[in-house]
């Protein structure tokens, strides 16, 4: 199954020699390879201690707890997410960056395994900044998200846990693809990863719209990400926004939820105490 | 000391005697010229005279790559074959990891990596092969690439390959013009072959090349173009005979 995946990554043990057969591809760059498990089924051996699915004690817990969200409108690619890492039950830190900056025009987001997300970001960094040199011009969202999904399908069911958005701009416009660990890359207007993401979705699905202006894409970001930390144990923090647009990204001002509570928390009308007869009772 | 058998063997004078004599090899092929136009490409190719008892149609010099991007070489058939071969498996590795269509100095690029890697190792000889590489790149514009055994490869706006290549080509410099029509081209591939092809339609082959697709002119339309290029060559003459005429006294 693995196979494939070997055959279009090329790995840094390919010598000159061993390339005769194979020709130089300006494709794929060196790659990064890691030693597998010993045997014919490294997936096999690794399985039994990362198997997310698997209820052994002794596998190796991965912490999915986050809320990640990406969505392309008229003016580029908007990316939003929270900031918390959890173990456990304590709150690691509230200041995770949790948008990578694969280069000036593309971002990658993290959720799953940190290490896993921001490692191989960087090397489908590489192999992006290769790809210009070698091709003199951009890679496309289409083929970047591809690099990264045939990256880590060489190491499927081995424990890798990543699940990130591609967002950027090229020649046919905003581009976003979700890649994750198990192999799946698919396309679409709009996602959300992690935890809280069910309760980002509920508020990006009712407002929507590919012809938002830049505000209003801004505002839809945040207002999501706050509501799925509100919810959502495992999210929290500061919202980092960016937006994706022609000639590269940008960066926007951190905002804290809690502040962000005291702004958009009045606009839900919750609970009917303040508003039942015995409420005004009591204020009377 | 010979300095021409091995191939891993620079000479005193820095030759690398056996990419030459692949080069040799390649001047003993059949010609093939690619010429750009403003629209289209054409590739015309020299066909050997069809033996009485060969089946002419598997015999081909012209290949396709992918949807718009073809090949023609000069030089040793069967290295042609493996060649080819290896460039339409990168064709179709570059359309699943980047899914888009390779450009035509992508594919020209890796063709050259190719034969380069195959003079810089021991026990294998290069390629004899000469190709020229033609087709559209996503963005519509018409290519023409060429490469070599020594693994170079350099865009043209027409090139010519193969026996009498020199002529051919000085040809072209003579009567190329920029942002031709198909029909000019047509007719000015079939005229820079006629210059080394003795024997006329049946051994010309021509591929036209547009961003829409491309077609093989059938042998009829072949010898139409000979006609009118024949035509043409007989007016010139007319005309010329006609000033050089002195003006006969009243």
């Amino acid at each position: 199954m693995n196979r494939i995946a070997e055959q279009l990554t090329l790995s840094a043990s390919d010598s000159p020699n061993n390339q005769l057969d194979g020709g130089s591809s300006n494709i794929c760059g060196t790659g990064v390879q890691f030693e597998l498990a010993s045997g014919n089924n490294p997936a096999a051996f690794t399985q039994q201690y990362t198997d997310v699915k698997s209820e052994r004690d002794a596998r190796i817990k991965m912490d999915h707890g986050t809320t990640t969200l990406a969505f392309k409108f008229k003016h580029g690619v908007l990316v939003a997410t929270d900031s918390r890492a959890t173990s456990g039950n304590v709150i690691a830190s509230q200041s995770v960056k949790k948008v990578i900056e694969i280069n000036p025009y593309l971002l990658g987001t993290m959720a799953g395994g940190a290490a896993d997300c921001s490692f191989w970001e960087r090397v489908l960094g590489m192999e992006c900044r290769l790809y210009e040199l070698r091709n003199k011009k951009r890679i496309s969202v289409a083929a970047a998200s591809k690099l990264l999904a045939n990256l880590v399908y060489r190491y499927k069911g081995m424990g890798l846990s990543m699940g990130t958005m591609v967002a950027g701009w090229d020649e046919s416009g905003p581009g976003l693809y979700y890649v994750d660990s198990e192999g799946q890359r698919v396309v679409n207007d709009l996602f959300s990863v992690g935890s809280g993401s069910t309760f980002a979705y509920g508020v990006l699905d009712s407002h929507y719209r590919f012809d938002m202006s830049v505000d209003e894409a801004k505002d839809l970001g945040r207002r999501a990400i706050y509501h799925a930390t509100h919810r959502d144990a495992y999210s929290g923090g500061i919202v980092r926004m960016y937006w994706v647009k022609e000639d590269g990204w940008v960066a926007y001002p951190l905002e804290d939820v809690g502040e962000l509570y005291f702004r958009y928390h009045p606009e839900i009308k919750l609970t009917h105490a303040a508003e039942s007869p015995l409420a005004a009772q009591r204020a009377a | 000391m010979s300095y021409d058998s091995a191939l891993t063997i620079f000479s005193p004078d820095g030759h690398l005697f056996q990419v030459e004599y692949a080069q040799e090899a390649v001047r003993k092929g059949t010609c093939a010229v690619g010429i750009c136009c403003k629209d289209s490409v054409i590739l015309g190719v020299e066909k050997k005279a069809a033996l009485k008892l060969q089946d002419s149609r598997t015999m081909r010099k012209i290949h396709r790559l992918d949807e718009h991007i073809f090949l023609a070489s000069a030089g040793l058939v069967a290295d042609a074959r493996v060649l080819v071969d290896m460039a339409r498996v990168e064709c179709q590795n570059h359309r699943l990891t980047v899914e888009d269509a390779p450009t035509v100095e992508f594919i020209s690029h890796y063709i050259a990596s190719v034969q380069q890697r195959y003079t810089q190792s021991g026990g294998r000889r290069p390629f004899g092969i000469s190709t020229l590489i033609v087709g559209f790149d996503p963005n519509n514009t018409p290519k023409l690439f060429q490469t070599d055994p020594s693994g170079i490869y350099y865009q043209w706006k027409a090139n010519a390959i193969g026996r009498n290549s020199k002529t051919v080509h000085e040809f072209l410099e003579k009567h190329y013009a920029q942002d031709m029509s198909e029909s000019d081209g047509i007719k000015l591939a079939v005229k820079s072959l006629l210059e080394v092809v003795q024997t006329g339609a049946k051994n010309i082959e021509i591929l036209v090349i547009t961003k829409d697709g491309n077609r093989t002119p059938n042998i009829q339309e072949i010898e139409q173009t000979i006609k009118t290029i024949e035509a043409e060559k007989v007016e010139e003459a007319e005309k010329k005979a006609n000033k050089r005429k002195p003006a006969t006294p009243a």
